[in-house]
């Protein structure tokens, strides 16, 4: 098994998406397969409305800078390869799977994370509150992604239906599965139920 | 509100992959690309030489794990793909994957096999050079005690015997190491009126957790802090520990939070011997990272069955007789849960007469484990359709025939027709159809264009409960209620409904009351692991004896202070008073000040001798600091506690692209007193939407010629998404309490997904006319194909299971 051979495993891996054909290791080479010879760069970033400068490999995901450089384990990591939502953040107030964007491309523009959500003085968001009420989250590895896809809904639509809620919440797996009880958080959220 | 709910909507509770160590490294798996082979010769010359490197684990760096053990990295022979062969250790996550870029590993191919019947077919291929099938034994040994063993044997059927079972009928000659029966059977099938055969196939499928089984260990003054992913928190102890070959004294286990297990993270995992004994030969913070596609591999999944099933009911509607033959797909790791499905039709038929057969046999396919309701939501997905089939040919409405059968608070479960401590299917099955609207939905036209429309009803159980463990209380000399509890905390919050036992026995405000859990060092006592819907009874009866210790100690406190006996005295208000005259008392404050002067079983310097050296220990830790109160579980009684639940659910299904909607979906639980209305909904909804999964949607797809798995991501896997599930559920319970649990409770984990998935395949058989698939999923290709007359993927008879 050199190194040849696992490159050619990992391009097959893709071309099946996903197939076994890869060794265990390959997804995660995508973000480090150069890791030990390219050099990080330092840039700073503007994250929950602070300049944080951090040095970062020309491959690293922002999902890996958040977790693994500025301790920003908020962020979950569900499946790094952009199936689950978990790593959602806001990247100019647009949601996005933070595992599937280069730390790069969002050098000049504003990330939200799960730990920007909370009001300076501590309060909850709406919506943090509303999954609070709900009892929306069972075991919260998704939750992080959850509240950021609602905040983002809330703010471009703050009284959507329950059938675009829905549609705005797809993104997120919630493997626990009572979906609903995020749906009836974001409706709570907009002030839709009593 | 559970304690912990805050940090899961900010963020900031920990799950393992959250923790950082200084000087921490990093492990990465080197994984096995093949199902089958033997691993000739490894050659990590070049990694090792690799800056940056720190260390290269195989299987000779850990205890030996013959087969039939699932080991966390392969010694010789290779049996699933996405097995661990090797572990390296590096700086950082992108040297360890360079440096596993660089190693050689010259693997042999060896014949692998994915459908257990080709591998029981005579000359056919077998997962393990030693066999294809595990056999568990149990012998008693000295003075009684079981002696558990597991072995892997090679057992053939005659090919006519295969044949059979393909075409749908009894497998004649076959070897079955697993076999019970009761009743007469040919009697029972004598005087049946009606009888049906029918051949069924479930494909297993991963839980795919959401967080993957990252852990991270270190050692420190010879203790080792192990950070892991992991349903259960006390029962991991012994374990772990034994993987690491210590005390369990020396291991402090911590699990704040765990992203979900569904049955896959009950005990300690294999991989966690990976971690805890890398850090130690390194001497460095080892942090393990699971990937998504690991995860797939080694996560565990269900298992599958190819079965047979022969039926036979009176006139009334009564099952007389059941001939169940279950073959399991046990995957790599060969255990497969046959008997527990037959349990699953004991309870929903209660027959007089019943014979099991069943052999698990190995695949080289992905480990296998308990998953939610594991043999008997399966059994509960395809006996529902079966079940419609039979109340329809005697002319009874599909709800009066459940009803009939379902099992009481006199009934039986499994082959040893063992007693219940209460059911109340009938109610739960009545008060479901009202909830629903089942007459008037019947009635409805079912057509409408190129839609129609089905409705279903299922039932799901699962033995919900156990007894025999500890619990631990202590009172403050501040007066607050400090509950210790080995409960782990896989998102169902039963640490906290738990808890919640002693509190109100108490009688203390739960503002008042401080949970202690989630690590070892929190002093917690023995604990059953989370798993098989058991804690709320389980536990709910250990706290509760845990509080009635401190009760008899807080009145005895009170006596000796204030005159009298301690019969003079009762509690309230978070004090302990004189019956005759409540002026005259301590406040619970005053009692543990009291407690700690008086020492000995008061302050927990001494404990009862019954208690597990787990609890022993946690008492240890917090003895001299207030009034404690601990106990073992010997409340009397015995049967099972079942969690019963009955699902009704209604589709609209589109006959042109074969796709349905869920319009609505309502459930009963019978799972005694519900305890925490909120959290009782959320586990019913999370469970109805598994149901979906399981009949609907998840599988395990292999491709035949290489052996390889062709969905090992969350995207082709297809768990349910919002968008695939009902938002218009109605959840409610009979809530009748179990006499055999002070605070009434017993478990409904698991059976929620059953009934789930019994309801909706029972309605898109409806659908269709009463057409049986036989099958769970029943994906949207074979209802196309179905009512496209094709009969590629529909015809059940070819019992295909991981290959479709
Ligand atoms: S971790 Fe990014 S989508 Fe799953």
């Amino acid at each position: 098994m050199n190194s040849r051979l696992t490159r050619r495993r990992f391009i097959k891996g893709v071309i099946f998406s996903g197939a076994a054909a890869s060794t265990g290791a390959s997804f995660y080479l995508a973000n480090a397969q150069s890791g030990q010879s390219s050099a990080e760069r330092l840039v700073t970033l503007n994250i929950n409305g602070r300049n944080r400068p951090v040095d970062v490999l020309p491959q690293e995901t922002l999902a890996h800078t958040l977790r693994y450089k500025l301790d920003l384990t908020g962020t979950k990591l569900g499946c790094n390869r952009g199936e689950c939502g978990a790593c959602t953040v806001l990247i100019d107030e647009v949601p996005n799977y933070s595992c599937s964007v280069l730390t790069h491309n969002v050098k000049g523009k504003t990330v939200t994370t799960i730990e920007g959500i909370k009001a300076a003085d501590g309060t909850l968001h709406a919506v943090q509150q509303a999954f609070i009420d709900e009892n929306s989250p069972q075991c919260g590895f998704c939750t992080p992604g959850q509240v950021m896809s609602a905040v983002a809904l809330l703010r471009s639509n703050p009284r959507p239906t329950r059938k675009e809620a829905l549609q705005a919440m797809s993104g997120n797996l919630y493997r626990c599965g009572a979906y609903e009880h995020y749906l009836n958080g974001v409706m709570r959220a907009s002030g839709q139920l009593a | 509100m559970p304690p912990d709910i805050p940090g899961k909507v900010t963020g900031e509770i920990k799950y393992a992959e959250d923790y950082k160590r200084e000087g921490m490294i990093f492990a990465r798996l080197l994984t096995s690309p093949m199902p089958s082979g033997r691993v000739a010769n490894i050659d990590a010359s070049d990694a090792l030489r690799m800056d940056g490197v720190i260390g290269i684990m195989t299987a000779d760096d850990l205890p030996p794990s013959p087969p039939p053990g699932n080991p966390a990295l392969a010694s010789e022979y290779i049996t699933f793909v996405g097995q661990p062969i090797l572990a390296v250790a590096a700086v950082s996550e992108e040297i360890a994957e360079e440096a596993i870029s660089r190693i050689r590993v010259d693997i042999e191919r060896k014949d692998f096999v994915i459908d257990p019947l080709e591998s029981l077919a005579p000359g056919g291929p077998k997962a393990y050079p030693e066999g294809n099938v595990l056999l568990r034994t149990r012998e008693i040994g000295p003075g009684g005690t079981p002696i558990m063993s597991a072995e892997i044997k090679d057992i053939k059927w005659p090919q006519s015997a295969i044949d059979a079972l393909r075409e749908g009928k009894e497998p004649v000659g076959a070897e079955f190491p697993s076999e019970w029966a009761f009743g007469d059977l040919e009697a029972g099938f004598a005087q049946s009126t009606h009888i049906i055969e029918e051949p069924f196939v479930t494909i297993g499928y991963p839980h795919h957790s959401l967080e993957p089984r990252t852990s991270m260990a270190y050692w420190e003054n010879g203790k080792c802090y192990f950070h892991g992913s992991s349903q259960s928190q006390s029962a991991n102890d012994n374990g772990l520990a034994r993987m690491l070959n210590i005390d369990p004294a020396n291991l402090v286990f911590i699990n704040e939070a765990t992203g979900g297990g569904f049955g896959s993270k009950i005990g300690p995992y294999p991989y966690m011997a990976i971690s805890g004994n890398f850090s130690r030969m390194l001497n460095r913070p080892v942090q393990l990272r699971i990937t998504r596609e690991q995860e797939f591999y080694l996560g565990s999944a269900r298992s599958g069955m190819q079965g047979w099933i022969k039926i036979g009911v009176k006139d009334n509607g009564k099952v007389a007789a059941v001939d169940l033959v279950i073959v399991n797909d046990g995957g790599s790791t060969g255990g497969g849960s046959g008997s527990s499905s037959a349990q699953h039709v004991t309870i929903a038929y209660q027959p007089e007469s019943m014979r099991f057969r069943g052999i698990s046999v190995y695949t080289n396919t992905t480990p296998r484990g308990a998953q939610r309701g594991p043999g008997q939501n399966e059994m509960a997905a395809v006996l529902a359709p079966i079940s419609d089939k039979i109340a329809t040919s005697i002319n009874m409405d599909r709800v009066a025939f459940r009803r009939v059968n379902v099992a009481d608070s006199d009934g039986f479960q499994g082959g040893s027709r063992g007693p219940l401590t209460s059911a109340f299917g009938r109610e739960a099955l009545d008060q479901g159809a009202r909830l629903f609207g089942w007459d008037e939905k019947i009635n409805q036209p079912k057509r409408n264009g190129s839609k129609v429309r089905g409705v279903g009803v299922g039932i799901g159980y699962h033995g919900a409960g156990g007894r025999g463990y500890d619990g631990l209380v202590r009172i403050a000399p501040d007066g607050k209620l400090h509950i210790h509890s080995g409960v782990g905390n896989l998102g169902t919050y039963s640490y906290a409904g738990t808890s919640r036992a002693a509190a109100e026995a108490l009688q203390v405000e739960w503002d008042n009351c401080e949970i202690h859990r989630g690590r070892t060092d929190n002093h917690l006592p023995h604990s059953s692991g989370q798993g098989g819907s058991n804690t709320m009874f389980t536990h709910g009866r250990a706290n509760w004896v845990a509080a009635q210790d401190a009760i008899t100690k807080l009145k005895e406190i009170a006596a000796s202070e204030l005159g009298g006996s301690p019969e003079d005295f009762e509690i309230g208000g978070e004090r302990v008073f004189k019956s005759s005259d409540s002026t005259q008392g301590l406040s619970y404050a005053e009692a543990a000040q009291k407690a700690i002067e008086m020492g000995g079983k008061y302050s927990g310097m001494e404990y009862p001798d019954d208690i597990n050296p787990i609890t022993q220990r946690a008492v240890q830790g917090i003895q001299g600091t207030g009034l404690v109160g601990v106990s073992k579980d010997k409340i009397p009684g015995q049967g099972q506690p079942p969690g019963i639940q009955v699902g009704f659910c209604e589709i609209e299904m589109d006959l042109d692209t074969g796709k349905y909607e869920i319009l609505n979906y309502a459930a009963v639980a019978d799972c005694g007193t519900v305890v925490h209305p909120k959290n009782f909904e959320n586990a019913m909804r999370g469970g109805a939407v598994w149901g979906v999964g399981l009949a609907g949607l998840e599988r395990h797809v292999y491709d035949p010629q290489n052996g390889l798995p062709a969905n090992v991501g969350l995207y082709q896997s297809k768990p349910p998404t919002y968008l695939d599930i009902s938002t218009d559920t109605n959840m409610s319970a009979v809530n009748i309490p179990d006499p055999q649990n002070p605070i009434g409770a017993r478990g409904i984990g698991e059976p929620t997904q059953g009934a789930s998935a019994a309801a909706l395949a029972s309605a898109i058989a409806d659908a269709l006319d009463g057409h049986v698939f036989n099958t769970a999923p029943v994906t949207t290709d074979m209802i196309i194909n179905h009512l496209a007359g094709n009969t590629y993927s529909t015809q059940t008879p070819n019992l295909k299971t991981n290959t479709f």
